[in-house]
This record gives C-alpha cells, sequence and structure tokens, in this order.
C-alpha cells in the first residue's frame, strides 16, 4: 500500500530549520540542526514530568473527593518544581553492599530509553528529529533498555524487597513487551510500512479513518490491548507491581533517595507520556487534526496546527492511563503474568490473523 | 561481595530447605511497614515469592496498661480502656463499664441504655469504614482510602459533638454517660443512616464488584470453622468461617436483644467471606440505628452511683462484641478503690494466631488481604 503524501501540504522542514540552513554551510547546519533537535526533545523530557506531575496530582486528588495541591502557584501549579528541589537536595544514600557502579547506573537507564523512543516520534509533521524506515522496530528495541534500568537497580540495592520487585518488574515488562510489539506489527501490516511518520499519513481522511475505526471491531480491542499493555509496560497502578507499596515498601526502588530516586520518578512520568504518544501515532491518527466529513468544521479544525492535536490526543490517553490508576486495586504477580499469556497474546494473535486476511482481502 | 550465612531468626516451626533447587530466605515484614498498619512485625520464610511460614514478633507497642490500672482507682480505668482499642474505644469503654456495674449490681436507665447502643453502633460502624478503606489501600485501590475516610469524618464529628473527643472518647461511666446526648445527636444520627446508605451502595460498586479485587480475595487465606474455633477466633473472623457467634446475639448485653437484626454468615472463609460479612455489618448495625432512633426514649442518662466505686472482693466478667470480634474484660478486686488485676481477652491477640495457618503457602501478595481482614489494631494485640 503507498500512500499518497502531499509534500506541499505537509512539508518535512520548519521555519527552525530552514533558517539555520539560510544562514550557514550545508555540513554545519545539519550539524546545529541536530544539536537543536536533541535540546528540543530534552525539553520534552524535562518539561512533560512537570506537567504530568501536576496533572496527577489534580486528577488523583479529585477522583478521591480533594482538591490536592493548592498552595503553591495557581492551583498548585509550582507543586512539581518544589517537589523537584527537594529531591534534589535530599543527600543521596547507597545502602551497605551496594554495587556503587550499577547502582548510580541504573536510574540513568530508563529515562535514556524514553530520551531516545521520542526521537523517532512525530509531533507534526514538521516536527520529527528522525523517521526511521523502520522506526517500528527501533522503538521496540530502545523501550527494552528501560527494563534494564529496573532489573540493575533491584539487584544491586543488596535489599530483598529490591530484589522482589525487580524480578516481578523483569517477568512483567518483558511479558508485556511481547503484546506491545504484536500491536505495534499489526498496525505495520495494516499500513504497510514501519515509518512512524507514514503510519500517521496511513490514517488520512476523517476520523473513521484512524486505525482505532477504520480496523473495524478489531481495531478497538486492539486499542484497548494496547492500552492494557502500556500500563503494565509503565509499571504503573493497577500493574505496579514492582513498586507494590503496600507489599514490596517500594520495590525496585526502596534504596533510592535524592536525585537517583528522581530519576525512576522521572523516567516514570516521561515514559507515560512515550506510550500516550505512541498510542496517539499508531491508533489516534497522530498529527492530524480530526475531521468529521463537515467541510465548514474541518476547516476550522484543520486552522489548529498538528503538534496540538498531537499533545492533546496523547493527554487524553494520559487521562485514561490516571484513571486506570486511581480506579482499580492491584493484580497479583501471578494474576498478571495470566492475563498476559492466557487472554492478552491468544487475543493479539487472533487480531493479527484477522489483520492479515483483511490486508489480502483488501479490506482495510 | 561475601555471601553471609543465612542465620535462622526464632519462632519458626517448619524445618530447614530440603529441595535442591531452590533456596529458603527470610523476610523482615515490619515494624515499620505500609501494610502492617502500626508496630506488627512479620518475619517471613520465603521460597521465591511463596510463604513457608509467618512468624508475628509482638511487644512493639506494649505500654502495660494491664499493670497501669492496678494503681488506678475504678473510673480513672475507664480512659486506659479505650486505649486499648483505638478504633472501638466507646465499645471497649462500655465493656469495662459493664464489668464495674455487673460487680456494683446497679443497672443503667433506658436512655442511657439507647445512647449506649447508638453509640456502639456508630462506632463499629466507624471502625468498619476505617478498615475498608485501608483495605481498599492495601490492595492498591488509594481511592477507597479517601472515600472510606469522608464517611468516617461525619462519625467522628458526631462523637466530637458528644463527649469532646475525636478518638479516644473516655464517655461512659457506671451507671450511664458522664454527661447526655446534645439536641443535634438524634438529627445527625438520621442524616448519618441516609447518607451511608448511599455511601454503601458507592462502596459496593467501587471496591466488592471489581474483578480484580475479586480474584485477589476470593480462595485466599481459607479458614474452616473447625481451625477458627481451635484458634480461638471471633467477630468477623469466625462468622466469614460459617460459625454464627455474635455476642449481641449468642451472648446478648445491654438492650441487644430487643432489637431486630441479623449475624452475617460466610460459606468458605476466605479473604472475601469475611470482606462481605464486614460489609453487611454495616449494613446491620444502620438497621439497628435506626430503631434505636425511632424509639430513643426520655429520662435519665445516669443512675446514681456513689462517688468513690468500691467492689466487693471477687472475680467479674463481662463480654461484648467490637468491630474485631469477642472482648472480654475481667477484674479480679481484693476490695477497695482500685483492681488488684485487671485482664483484657482482646480479639485482635487471639485472630492473629490463625495468621500462619491463614497465609501458608499464599504468595506474599496474598498475605496483605489476610492481614487486612483479620483487621487488627496493634495496640489491641500489644496492650
Amino acid at each position: 500500500m503507498q500512500n499518497n503524501i502531499d509534500s506541499s501540504l505537509y512539508p518535512t522542514t520548519n521555519g527552525v530549520g530552514d533558517f539555520v540552513r539560510s544562514m550557514l554551510s550545508a555540513q554545519s547546519a545539519e550539524l546545529v540542526n541536530n544539536v537543536l533537535a536533541i535540546i528540543a526533545i530534552l525539553m520534552v523530557v524535562a518539561l512533560s514530568p512537570v506537567v504530568l506531575i501536576w496533572l496527577e496530582r489534580k486528577v488523583a486528588a479529585h477522583f478521591q473527593a480533594r482538591l490536592g495541591p493548592m498552595r503553591v502557584g495557581w492551583h498548585g501549579m509550582l507543586q512539581p518544581m518544589a517537589d523537584g528541589i527537594k529531591l534534589i537536595f535530599k543527600e543521596v544514600l547507597k545502602p551497605e553492599g551496594a554495587d556503587s557502579f550499577i547502582f548510580f547506573l541504573a536510574p540513568i537507564l530508563p529515562a535514556t530509553a524514553s530520551f531516545l523512543v521520542l526521537t523517532v516520534i512525530p509531533f507534526d509533521h514538521h516536527l520529527q528529529v528522525t523517521d526511521l524506515p523502520a522506526g517500528v522496530l527501533y522503538v521496540i528495541a530502545v523501550s527494552g533498555l528501560g527494563v534494564m534500568g529496573v532489573l540493575l537497580a533491584g539487584w544491586s540495592s543488596n535489599n530483598k524487597y529490591s530484589l522482589l520487585g525487580a524480578m516481578r518488574s523483569g517477568a512483567q515488562m518483558i511479558s508485556y513487551e511481547i503484546s506491545l510489539a504484536f500491536l505495534m506489527l499489526l498496525i505495520v501490516l495494516l499500513s504497510g510500512t514501519a515509518s512512524l511518520r507514514e503510519i500517521v499519513f496511513s490514517q488520512q481522511g476523517t476520523v473513521m479513518d484512524w486505525w482505532i475505526f477504520k480496523f473495524p471491531v478489531f481495531g478497538f480491542i486492539a486499542f484497548v490491548l494496547f492500552l492494557i499493555s502500556s500500563t503494565a509496560e509503565l509499571n504503573r497502578g493497577p500493574f505496579d507491581i514492582a513498586e507494590a507499596e503496600s507489599e514490596l515498601t517500594g520495590g525496585f526502588s526502596t534504596e533510592y533517595s535524592g536525585i537517583s530516586f528522581a530519576m525512576f520518578f522521572l523516567a516514570e512520568f516521561v515514559n507515560m507520556f512515550v506510550a500516550a504518544a505512541l498510542t496517539t501515532t499508531f491508533f489516534l491518527g497522530g498529527f492530524l487534526s480530526p475531521q468529521f466529513g463537515i467541510a465548514p468544521l474541518d476547516q476550522v479544525l484543520n486552522m489548529v496546527p498538528g503538534f496540538i492535536w498531537f499533545f492533546l490526543k496523547s493527554y487524553v490517553v494520559i487521562f485514561i492511563f490516571m484513571w486506570f490508576r486511581w480506579t482499580f486495586p492491584r493484580p497479583r504477580v501471578d494474576q498478571l503474568m495470566d492475563l498476559e499469556w492466557k487472554i492478552l497474546l491468544p487475543l493479539n494473535l487472533l487480531i493479527m490473523i484477522t489483520g492479515g486476511i483483511f490486508v489480502g482481502m483488501g479490506w482495510v | 561481595m561475601d555471601l553471609q550465612p543465612v542465620i535462622a531468626p526464632p519462632g519458626f516451626r517448619t524445618g530447614g530447605d530440603t529441595s535442591t533447587s531452590t533456596e529458603e530466605y527470610f523476610l523482615n515484614m515490619g515494624p515499620q511497614h505500609p501494610s502492617t498498619h502500626g508496630v506488627l512485625r512479620l518475619v517471613l520464610k520465603l521460597d521465591g515469592e511463596s510463604i513457608i511460614e509467618v512468624v508475628p514478633h509482638l511487644g512493639y507497642i506494649h505500654r502495660g496498661l494491664e499493670k497501669v490500672a492496678e494503681n488506678q482507682t475504678y473510673v480513672q480505668n475507664i480512659h486506659l480502656s479505650d486505649r486499648v482499642d483505638y478504633l472501638s474505644s466507646h465499645i471497649y469503654n462500655m465493656a469495662y463499664c459493664l464489668t464495674v456495674e455487673n460487680a456494683l449490681g446497679i443497672g443503667v436507665p433506658e436512655r442511657a441504655e439507647y445512647i449506649r447502643v447508638i453509640v456502639c453502633e456508630l462506632q463499629r460502624i466507624q471502625s468498619h469504614l476505617l478498615w475498608w478503606g485501608v483495605m481498599g489501600m492495601d490492595l492498591g485501590a488509594i481511592t477507597c482510602f479517601l472515600y472510606g475516610f469522608k464517611e468516617r469524618e461525619i462519625i467522628t464529628d458526631i462523637f466530637e459533638e458528644l463527649c469532646g473527643a475525636r478518638l479516644t472518647m473516655n464517655y461512659f461511666r457506671p451507671g450511664g454517660s458522664f454527661a447526655d446526648v446534645p439536641d443535634s445527636f438524634i438529627p445527625q444520627v438520621k442524616s448519618l443512616i441516609e447518607k451511608m446508605k448511599v455511601a454503601l451502595d458507592e462502596y459496593n460498586t467501587l471496591l466488592t464488584g471489581n474483578i480484580i479485587f475479586q480474584k485477589r480475595t476470593k480462595g485466599v487465606g481459607v479458614l474452616t470453622a473447625e481451625d477458627a474455633i481451635q484458634y480461638g477466633c471471633s467477630g468477623p473472623v469466625l462468622r466469614g468461617s460459617g460459625v454464627s457467634y455474635d455476642v449481641r446475639k449468642d451472648d446478648t448485653y445491654s438492650i441487644y436483644d430487643q432489637f431486630d437484626f441479623d449475624v452475617p454468615l460466610g460459606t468458605k472463609g476466605d479473604c472475601f467471606d469475611r470482606y462481605v460479612i464486614r460489609m453487611e455489618e454495616m449494613a446491620q448495625s444502620l438497621k439497628i440505628l435506626e430503631q434505636a432512633v425511632a424509639k430513643f426514649p426520655t429520662g435519665p442518662y445516669r443512675s446514681k452511683t456513689s462517688a468513690s466505686i468500691k467492689l466487693q472482693p471477687g472475680t467479674y466478667y463481662s463480654q461484648v462484641e467490637t468491630g474485631r470480634g469477642l472482648l472480654g474484660i475481667y477484674i479480679v478486686s481484693k476490695g477497695g478503690t482500685k483492681p488488684y488485676r485487671i485482664k483484657y481477652r482482646s480479639p485482635s491477640m487471639s485472630n492473629l494466631h490463625a495468621l500462619n495457618h491463614m497465609a501458608q503457602g499464599h504468595k506474599i501478595a496474598d498475605l496483605i488481604p489476610i492481614v487486612a481482614t483479620m483487621d487488627i489494631v496493634i495496640p489491641d494485640i500489644d496492650r
């Protein structure tokens, strides 16, 4: 399946890049542009937790019939800053008998993984660091790095609670990665491309052309499965058995304090944003504006820039993640494995086969 | 890094490791742990995530309340009794006052009996609300915690208006209570009954029907009727195993025989049964409250007692049903104004004995609902 992408309507370059290119020679312009792109991604990594921590606290508070942070800034807007400052100035402790190198390496890995995934995410048609032809494979490969951090943290802490948490999360994240990979491959199968940018363009048209609806019924099931697997992959409630504060006190992060703990905390929130961004890209039309087939309305919706739609959709997905977390109790570790291996994986295979039939018959 | 030799902590009855493929290890859960609710220390013997044996270590909040009581007069001891189980303080006060009244041979006016029943049932609901919220939180549904506290706060406010205290009440006296109820008491209770009925439905929607919750609790921590009796369990733990014994029904005290209420029973004796029984008990307490509020009489709130209470030499015992089970208070008097010995037969202590039996063979994660549905209060164990 080939997508006819109108390059005049969806240019791949943006104003900043063009300006740099017009000022400098081709080689140095490329270097400068790459540095700028990395800075931009770093800004996303640094700023999205600030927004998300505030949002999480507010959403949680309102689910629980209370107000949440109200004192620091307008409606507690500056609360994440206060939290961050507190964490930075706290003493970093290393337990006796911990493996220093691994103990301090571990917190860096999850944040790195999410940073690397963000480089291929198309925030808008002209806002993407690089569009790899096999972007989906890259995402699957790189997101596996996050598990390493958690496993190493639990192992190097020299604490039985941490070790239990790490072993749990190792089993959990590796299992759910299979589901997640299958669902990504389903979209690759349906859209006929592994580039994230082209996956977005394969959903051009009205809202009904997004993969959540375009692949009838099964698309929606796949979307729900993707949300469940992402939540498990993120180690977030209700699947936060690796932390499970009521069972394992703090799970893998029991022994971490100060900035090392903050790195895990930050990675958790960036990962949540990455998962939401991937869901948006694969199922909700990415940066494309929602079209309803009503000409005047569609024109108005089209006037809103793509990245705003992208963030809007991502935050709706993030809200769903938060909704899960503050509603459901936590399953037991073996029940979580049952869910993956006995329900989700067979269902995924079934959807894959159906997807293959649909593509083969030319129905999508 | 050198491997340290595994030294088994004391108290374990199961033998050493016999299999060659796995290695048993010990995990110290508590005294500072998020889900032991206080300073309960459990030492676990584990094989991977499976529990081989649990040994509770007690005494971290032992205050010697029974010994202190020997040096205080009978009236001064009332305020010590509500510090044993701080979630059933009115009921502990009542049990103590019942024992003293029993020894003095004095009665209680009808209005005072109604006040006692209403206040004790409110206390039972309040205690169960806290348990419900905390149980949800232990299983990861943190929202339950705040929902439970929302209604609990209304009851606490009623108590505050009643006697000035929110936790340790010291309200009842031998012969009645130290003050009459305020005028706003009955209307407040009436409005609470209406609110609680809505809230109970809400709780069932939020937690009881949840499939994850049912999977976590059904078939977990099974205690058969024989075992429950042998371990000396009482309250919802005993009734969850299908044994119908409620002190309010079977050894009725105060005016509980005048009210129409059911004793909910479980069938399997698992965590879910114990959970459902506590939820149902709240509904039954509301039923008692409705009847008591409708018939609330006028008259004196306290019978005449002498200023200085002196008991005849002898032993005196009375028992009541708290939110956790059977509470017995045993007083030995050798005459005079102070008791020779006081013994609390506290429900949490007796229920805790069944913990190892219930938890063996389950996962660590199952220990959480097992401990939560036993609803133990640590000062009630250590005293």
